[in-house]
């Protein structure tokens, strides 16, 4: 067993479930005061979900990091 | 399976190795660019049903620029939505079996990104002059300058990461679930896939907007003043 590829296994494996957590808590978090602000103000609906759109991104930016990062260890593991 | 950050040539042409993703991307600018130039050929006050809906694409993407830059979608029209057109028919391209997304590799994302950067600093030394570009880092304070430097570069590689991680995982997990259960099982996440190309498209073109919008309304001569004495008047 080489230990090295059992840590960077075990690194993405941390990294990636970890990783969603906090993004996951935030995009509900923004979906569920989006929905308020369209259940307030159907008439804004457009604007409102474009910019839903544009913080969901930023949001998932950081899982999106960590996912690279997994694939990192996993496919491109500059030490292994 | 291949590795998802590993490309692998196709064949040399000379001393230069070419790959799939460049290949398909030069299917599809030629079939952009024939598209565009055989749709406009006949250009008629009283459009045909194609230039109805080609108009109806540039107005969408014009209302769009209008709403999000604040300012007439004239100069931007062309980078913008061109950028939209040609990542969603990249992310779209996994539908014709045997392509891969070219969006799906570091390359062709960072080569966009890129693009994106260069606008960035193209369009703010146009509208502000290459000092007034340069005062666009000192603003709000001077103390901003370190933090307003590491966030161009950084915008940059988040633009690059976000749009190469979610068109690969889409085609990874593709790729995964094909190789576990057979015939049918993969293509619900084939249609969430296009969600997603199509999502990530629109973000990339958005930010694309909202970076040249901030750069040009930030450089301005004492825009916050401007913005304060406009209000005052209103009332």
């Amino acid at each position: 067993m080489n230990w090295l590829a059992f840590a960077s296994i075990l690194g993405a494996a941390l990294a990636v479930s970890f990783g969603a957590i906090g993004p996951a808590l935030a995009e509900g978090r923004a979906v569920a005061s989006a929905l308020d602000a369209i259940a307030r103000q159907p008439e804004a609906a457009s604007t409102i979900s474009r910019t839903l759109f544009v913080g969901l991104a930023m949001i998932e930016t950081t899982a999106i990091y960590c996912l690279v990062v997994a694939l990192l260890l996993l496919f491109a593991n500059p030490f292994v | 399976m291949t590795a998802p950050l590993t490309t692998e040539p196709l064949f040399t042409l000379g001393p230069v190795s070419i790959s799939a993703p460049v290949v398909v991307t030069w299917a599809l600018m030629a079939l952009l660019l024939a598209g565009s130039v055989l749709a406009t050929r006949r250009l008629a006050l009283k459009p045909s049903t194609l230039q109805a809906a080609l108009e109806m694409v540039v107005e969408t993407i014009d209302g769009q620029i209008r709403d999000i830059m604040q300012a007439e979608p004239g100069p931007y029209r062309a980078f913008i939505g061109t950028l939209f057109i040609y990542i969603l028919l990249a992310n779209w391209s996994s539908l014709m079996p045997g392509v891969e997304p070219p969006t799906a590799h570091l390359e062709t994302d960072a080569a966009l990104a890129l693009l994106v950067f260069l606008a960035v600093i193209l369009f703010g030394i146009r509208a502000n002059g290459p000092l007034g570009y340069l005062k666009s880092f000192a603003a709000p304070t001077v103390l901003m300058i370190p933090l307003n430097l590491v966030e161009t570069i950084t915008r940059s590689l988040s633009l690059v990461v976000r749009l190469f991680g979610n068109v690969m995982s889409g085609v990874f997990v593709i790729g995964i679930v094909l190789s576990l259960a057979g015939l049918f099982v993969p293509i619900p996440l084939m249609a969430l896939d296009l969600l997603t190309g199509a999502v990530q498209a629109y973000i990339f073109a958005v930010l694309a907007a909202v970076f040249i919008a901030g750069t040009i309304s930030e450089g301005r001569p004492d825009a916050a003043e401007n913005l304060q004495t406009s209000e005052r008047k209103t009332p």
